[in-house]
Formats: structure tokens, sequence, C-alpha cells
């Protein structure tokens, strides 16, 4: 009986540790979170997830809810620098750390190199894991700052993406760590050439294109326009 | 109106998106983000029975809850639910877990009846009925020539009966709406493929004016078919709306994703295909059973959910018959799935290709040559054979050395597409601000860039220069996106529109060419007043019809039965590329999802519960950054046809390329998708046969 009642009030011991001081629930308690170095108040229930907290009570919501179950990264938050799925973080939790979210890394309007290569090689479409792939890829570069392919397959592979937009993420991240990047992309002209490569006009060119015009095919027969 | 021009200085050169800078820091507001001032948290109350009476639903405690706001039926009490995931009732509270408390109060009564979640258990003759009629349908009939006396005659035949899994859409957004009814009024912000369709079914749901519904689809999270319609859970949330007399957000967890708002149908084919000696095909005798669950499209309201598969495929048989029956069954609706019908009969006839020619000792890319009649696809399989490395890289199926072979497959497809039905309007401001207006939606395509990319080409001006609104019913009005039509239906529409307001630009400045370096000179001209044109689609400018190929090359390892893709290349033609850069996002996109279709992604259903087994995305296995071979895209750019949207065509052939080369690597066929370790393993001899989990 003794040694339950030591392990029993060791784990106690261990329980208010982890919750803080003070009464906790079941209703909402105080919790102080400094997110994006600011000190935010909540009053929140301790069941409430550092991911419900920021989205729904910050209200950051660049940090996105998808699966809710640590399988998917769109919720992908930095704890102490540190990679964080924030779906399985209590808020209650997460205070006395410095939570960063996506909203936290361009400093007055300036984006992070990371932020820009995804803009230049497209490496976002309907935008929803976007914000957690950053995350990934600024934490891979903050470790690695000279990935191979196969290091930002490994370093990136805790988010996942629906449209597919890992093969351009992957140039994105190669290109932030300051490597040279190609799009795997021929254009034909299949009735000859009219489309040149220059970007010339754009405010923001996209990634270098590898823009191929080849000798036009007569035989072929297309329909007119509708 | 002008035609498109030629060269032109916007179109068809890389752009990047006009909305990256908000989706990269956060910025971008989703339905899911939305937070009006005194919004409520909704969830659903869903049958836990795949089959039921259902004779009372006691909301009493749950609307005694703290933080409760309101508690609504859907559909009424006596009732009976047919599939696990149906809404029984939903709630709407002050916070999520105050949502989740009420849930749990609710009390349900029902008797459960007798079920059937797999194809294979819905045909047998003493199955429960889902419905009161049978559940398998009349078959749909198609036949041309005579396919008996041609099959009899015929000196090379295959036979195989080849079967797809549904598949889930699982946009990373789930389904869901913010939704505010005030008196008169309702705006709600959706995630939707098509802001009018919401509109006009949220009106319907509250008996309300459809112009007194303004939606707004600002950025929404993927849809790939499955969001059209404000769906059942759209017009809960309304109706919650309306009781609790504040904001409700409704968005659907990643188990209802999977349960209730749609999916790809399931194919169970037996096709039998014959050819000449020659290698020309000759006839073709196709029976399809399919499930679209308890319905297609059902009530979230997609278009083309049916079972029905696109068969023949896209080689011309002098003699075809083809017998589609649907199996209904105790589980969720089917909807649109990118490329209805398409990516199972891609797989099925491309299977069946590579099997004859190898029974006729063809090389099978010169086997398509003979018998795919497309000038464009012929011209694709060229220049992908090419880029592939074919000659070098095709063996004789099974001839690959070691434990882990290497194969190589290609596969094609086509899609229709096309454009119509969008109207637009400038605003030319004084300062050369220009604001370019149209009510189609961006599903992360890209259309919000192409409105700017056309608007930009006709005014001389860069893309970032033209702010762009879209997503919103108080806009001019443009179709769901939908059927590869989006970049068809916008592009025209807003051309048009640039052309009627740079006319009158210049007609009221007296300026002979307003465009480019005299674009903010002529603008000042206009003196206090802004200068607002509109325009709508014409015909001319766009066009239907698209094909595509694909070349995939794999290693199979035949003692773990790993498949590690190496490379893909995919040929397509989408006539006048907008945006190549989105474009080949595009491609990709549709590369990656046509791997999950291959190799991966599965429903599984538990036949003693009726409930989903693979909820979430550790079960449900879509495609992984760590999975991604070597994707070369390679575009046919003809201006000449207009534009055509390449959405859709782009997952078409990868599941039938990536079988044949799997086929090829280990010189045995792995009949259904997914073709998974295991399965690869039972074609080798190496394990029992696995049956199929899904049909």
């Amino acid at each position: 009986m003794a040694v339950a009642s030591v392990q029993v009030g060791a784990m106690a011991d261990e329980i208010s540790k982890a919750a803080g001081p003070g009464p906790q629930g079941p209703g909402p308690v105080p919790i102080s979170l400094s997110i994006n170095r600011e000190k935010k108040d909540f009053n929140l229930e301790p069941r409430v997830t550092l991911l419900d907290a920021l989205r729904n009570h910050g209200p950051l919501t660049g940090t996105k809810e998808v699966c809710d179950r640590a399988t998917c990264g769109a919720c992908t938050v930095f704890i102490d620098g540190k990679l964080t799925y924030s779906c399985m973080k209590l808020a209650i939790d997460a205070q006395g750390h410095e939570i960063t979210t996506i909203e936290g890394l361009a400093k007055n309007g300036q984006l992070t190199a990371v932020q820009q290569a995804f803009i230049d090689c497209d490496a976002l479409m309907c935008g929803f894991c976007t914000p957690g792939l950053v995350m990934a890829a600024t934490a891979l570069l903050a470790s690695n700052p000279h990935p191979t392919e196969n290091e930002i397959k490994r370093g990136c592979s805790g988010n996942l993406c629906r449209c597919g937009t890992y093969p351009h993420v992957i140039k994105a991240v190669l290109k932030a760590s300051g490597a040279a990047v190609t799009e795997n992309t021929t254009v034909i002209q299949v009735f000859g050439g009219t489309t040149s490569v220059s970007s010339a006009a754009r405010t923001e060119p996209g990634p270098p294109g590898k823009i191929e015009a080849t000798s036009p095919i007569q035989e072929i027969k297309y329909g007119s326009m509708a | 109106m002008a035609a498109w021009p030629n060269p032109s200085e916007v179109l068809g050169k890389p752009a990047t998106r006009l909305d990256g800078v908000a989706k990269v820091t956060g910025q971008a507001k989703y339905a899911y983000d939305v937070q009006p001032d005194g919004w409520l948290y909704g969830m659903i109350l869903r049958s836990k029975w795949p089959a039921a009476n259902v004779t009372k639903i006691d909301i009493s405690k749950a609307q005694a809850m703290p933080g409760v706001k309101a508690v609504i039926l859907s559909g009424g009490e006596n009732r009976k639910v047919r599939y696990y995931g149906q809404e029984l009732a939903a709630v709407a509270a002050t916070t999520k877990q105050a949502c989740l408390d009420a849930l749990r109060a609710i009390e349900v009564t029902a008797d459960p009846l007798a079920f059937v979640v797999k194809e294979d258990d819905a045909m047998k003759p003493d199955a429960p009925h889902v419905f009161d009629t049978p559940n398998v349908s009349d078959p749909k009939v198609e036949e041309n020539g005579q396919v008996d006396q041609a099959m009899a005659s015929a000196p090379v035949v295959y036979e195989a009966e080849l079967r797809t899994q549904i598949q889930l859409h699982h946009p990373l957004e789930t389904h869901g709406n913010t939704v505010w009814v005030q008196n008169d009024h309702v705006t709600a912000w959706a995630s939707t493929q098509g802001v009018f369709s919401v509109r006009d079914g949220l009106a319907n749901n509250l008996k309300m004016p459809q112009s007194n519904v303004q939606v707004i689809c600002d950025y929404m999270g993927g849809g790939f078919g499955s969001k059209f319609g404000p769906g059942a859970h759209g017009g809960l949330a309304a109706q919650l709306s309306k009781a609790a007399g504040a904001p409700v957000k409704l968005m659907l967890n990643r188990l209802e994703q999977g349960l209730a708002v749609g999916n790809r149908p399931s194919s169970l084919q037996k096709v039998k295909f014959a050819a000449g000696k020659d290698g020309k095909l000759i006839a073709a005798d196709i029976t399809n059973y399919g499930s679209p669950g308890i319905s297609g499209g059902g009530q979230t309201a997609g278009g083309g959910g049916g079972s029905s598969i696109a068969m023949p495929y896209i080689y011309h048989f002098p003699n075809s018959r083809v017998n589609q029956y649907n199996v209904v069954l105790n589980t969720g609706p089917a909807s649109a799935f990118r490329a209805p019908g398409h990516p199972p009969a891609s797989f099925s006839t491309e299977s069946m290709m590579d099997e004859l020619a190898v029974k006729l000792d063809m090389d099978p890319v010169e086997f398509r040559l003979l018998n795919d009649g497309d000038g464009t696809r012929q011209r694709e399989y060229r220049e992908g054979r090419d880029k592939f490395g074919w000659a070098s890289k095709y063996q004789k199926p099974g001839t690959s050395p070691g434990t882990v072979k290497t194969g190589v497959g290609c596969a094609g497809g086509t899609w229709g597409g096309g454009g119509g039905g969008t109207k637009a309007e400038v605003q030319i401001n004084p300062d050369g601000t220009v604001e370019v207006r149209c009510g189609t939606q961006d599903l992360g395509t890209g259309s919000r860039t192409v409105v700017a990319i056309v608007a930009a080409e006709a005014f001389g001006l860069h893309p970032g220069d033209i702010k762009v609104k879209i997503g919103d019913t108080n806009l001019p009005p443009s179709g769901g996106s939908g059927g590869s039509s989006t970049t068809a239906s916008v592009a025209p529409a807003i051309w048009d529109t640039c052309q009627n307001a740079l006319t009158a630009l210049q007609q009221q400045t007296g300026v002979t060419d307003a465009r480019g370096a005299n674009w903010i000179d002529t603008c000042k001209k206009l003196g206090i007043n802004p200068l607002t044109a509109q325009g709508a689609w014409q015909k001319g400018f766009s066009n239907s019809g698209a094909g595509g190929v694909n070349f995939a090359e794999v290693e199979v390892d035949t003692e773990t039965g790993f498949i590690r893709l190496k490379k893909i290349v995919a040929v397509h033609d989408c006539g006048l590329i907008v945006n190549p850069l989105t474009t080949t996002s595009q491609i990709n996109g549709g590369v990656v999802s046509g791997i999950g279709y291959a190799l991966y992604e599965e429903r599984v259903m538990d036949q003693m519960t009726g409930l989903l087994l693979n909820i979430n995305f550790d079960s449900y296995k879509i495609p992984n950054i760590a999975d991604m071979p070597d994707i070369e895209v390679v575009l046919l750019d003809m201006p000449e046809r207009g534009v055509i949207g390449i959405g859709e065509p782009a997952v078409i052939p990868v599941a039938g390329a990536i079988a044949n080369a799997v086929a090829n690597a280990i010189g045995v066929r792995v009949h259904s998708l997914p073709i998974t370790p295991a399965k690869v393993l039972a074609a080798l001899g190496k394990v029992p046969n696995v049956p199929a989990t899904s049909v």
C-alpha cells in the first residue's frame, strides 16, 4: 500500500507540474501564452488544445486544423523553436514556452526566404497545407541549411498536401537554401513558336522556365474553336 | 471582340499567384477561419447505425446544457436512416467543448435493421435491401456491331476482371460553412466550388429569396468535385443560425468527411477485348458493377456521382457492348470526383491493352499508336516516349533481373471540358488602378491569377497591377468550378470585358492606344468618375476536348511487395496555356492524386458495424512528399484552339500507367486498385490472395 501511495503522490506531483499552479478545471481557467513574442491571456478549459486556442481564441487562423490527430502537419507551430503539432498539445501545457506561428515568420511585411521561394516556385495551390509546410521547411533549413532533395523529402514528410504541391515544395526548399532550380516542364509549340520564355513583364517573375520550341507538325488536325 | 493576341505579352508566360503572399503568411481567410462577432460552433449528431428505424430523438438535456444556444433535428424523429453518419440532429454552442458535450447528451432511440456495406455482399440474392427495390439496378446498355460473332472469330482475345476501389476526396479543408441568418438577410462563407449553387441551396433551405442571400468564398481548401451546393451540413448551419440568432460555423471533422460528403464510386469490371493478328482492335465486351453508396450526388448535390464509367474508353472498337449496373450500399453517397468515370476506365482499358500487346508480341506504345485515332495523343505518345527514354527502358514483362525489379508502362486519357456562362465587370479608376470582378472562385487552381493575367494582357499592364475580386454572389455570375471548365469560362469573359473597357476608355479620352506606357496618363483624363464596363463569355476563345498520356517507371521489391515510383512523364494538351507555372502545378497535382488512387487510397468499411474503418490520414493513406517520383511535365501548346481546362485530364492516365509498369516489372498483373504490397506478393504467389476490401 505504501508503495502505491508513493507512486500516486509522485504522479500527482508530475501532473501539477505539467498543469501549472492553482485549481484546474473542469471549468475555464486562466491560461497565459506567449505567442509570436506577445503575451496573451485566455480563459480556457484545460481540455482546449493549443491549436484550438490559437485559432478560435487567438484568433490566429493561419495555423490550420485538418486532421486534429497528428497525422497531417497543417497545425505545425514552433514551441521554443521546435516543430510541434499544435493539435497534440494542450494550451495549458504550452504555458511558459515561446510559441511561433505562421503569422510570426514575416517581420514588418518582409517575407522570409522560404515564404518567397514558396511563391516563386508555386509551391502552394489551395494553400491550406501551406502554413504547416512553410513552418516545416523553415525548421529544416535552420538545422540543415543546404539539404539534398532526399533530406527535403524526409524533413517535410510530416506534412500532407492534397492538391499535390510536393514537386514544387521540393524546388522551393532548394531555392530557399540558395540552390539553383529549374522547372521540369517543357512547352512544345505545336503550330510554331508564338510563346517565348521572357518574363520581363512580371513584377514577380516565376521560376526560370525550361521552355523549348520544336518544329510544328502540321499533319495533326484539331477541331475548330467552340 | 479582338482575338487572343499573337504574339502575347502576358498570356502563356509563367506568373506567380496573386494570392501567394496571403497564403504563405497565414493571412488568407478560408470558411474555416471566418469569425464574425458572436459566432457559435456548430456540430452534427450522426446515425451510429448503418440502417435503422429512428423512433425518438430527445434533445431536452442537450438544450439545457451551459453554452448551448440551439439544438435542432435533421429530418424529424420518425424516419429511416440508411448509412452510418446520416444526419440526425445538430447543435450550436459557444465552444467546441460545449458542442461535444451536447452531442453526447442527445438521446436517440432506434431499431437497428440489417444492412450491407460491401458490393459483393449486396449483389447476393439474400442480401438485405438498402431500399425497397433490389440493390442491383437494371443495366444501362450500349451496343455497337456484332460483339459475340466478332469475339468468336477473333485471333487474339484477353479477358479479365478488374476492380477499382472507393476513393475519398479528403480535401484538407473539410466541408463546411459559416452562416449568419439575420432577419431577411443571409451571409454565408462557404468552402465551395460554386458560390451561386450554395446561394440557391441556402435560399431554398430557408425559403428566402435568392437575392437576400450572399455567399462568399475568398479562399477554399480543396474540393476535387465534392463541394457544390451547401450540403446537408450547410442547411443545418443555416437552421442553427436562425434558431440561435447568431452566426454559426459548422465545419466537418475528418470522420464526417469520410462518411457523408462524397466519394469516387467503385467499379467491378468484367472486360473482354479482342484484336486481329495485325494488332487492330476488333471487339470489346464490358460489364461493370459500381457502387455510389446510397446514391449518386445525394444531399451533397454533386453532379456526376453515379457509378457508370466511360467505357469503352479511348480506343475504337468496331464491335462493342457495355452493361453498367449500380449497386446500392448502406454507405454515404458518391459525388463527382476529379474526372468522374474516367480513371477507372483508363485503368482497366490500359491494363487490357498491355496484356493484348504482350499476346501480340508488340511494343505497348506502338500498339497504342496503331489503335488510338486521336492525333493529339499520337503526338503526345511520341514526345513522351522520347522524353521518358522508352526505347532504352522497355523490356519484356518479368525479365528485369534481381529481386528488386524495374518496369515501365504507359496509359492515355481524354476529357471534354469547355467553357460558357460567365459574366464580368471591370472598373478603371482615374489613377490607373484596375479592379476586375467576377463571381467565379479559386479552388487552388489559380483562377484568381488567370483573371489578372487576361486583364493585364488586355491593358498592357502587369498581373500584379490588377486587383481581382472573385468568390462572391454579389459579383457578376459565373458557374461552378467543375468539369475543368473554369479557365475556359472565365478567361474569355475577362477578355471580352477588358476589350469593352479599353474601347470605352479610348473613346472617352480620345487616346488611340491607352495600353501599357500610356495607361496612367490616359486614365487621368477620365476626370473624377471611374469607368466601368461589362462583358461575357463569347464563342471562339475556348474549346473542349483535351488528351493526355503518362509514362511511369517503377521499382518493385519482390520480397516485400513495396513499389517505389521512379519517374512519371505526364504529357498533356490544354489549348492556349494561360499560365504555364500554375498549369504545371495542376498536372503535378493530378499525378500525385493518381498515385494515391493507384497505390495507397481505399475506403474500408467494417461489415460488422457499417462504420468507416480508416477514418484519418494515419490509416487512409494519401501520397506523401517522400513518395514523390521525378515528375516531368510536357505541354503541347496550341493557342489556336483557345482556352481548355486541365484539372481533370491530369489525373486520368496515372493509375493505368503505374499498373502497367508494375505488371511489366514483375511479369504478373495485379487486377485491382490500390496496388498494395500484399497484392503484389499475392500476384507473385508468395502469400495467399487477399480479398479486395471495398469491392
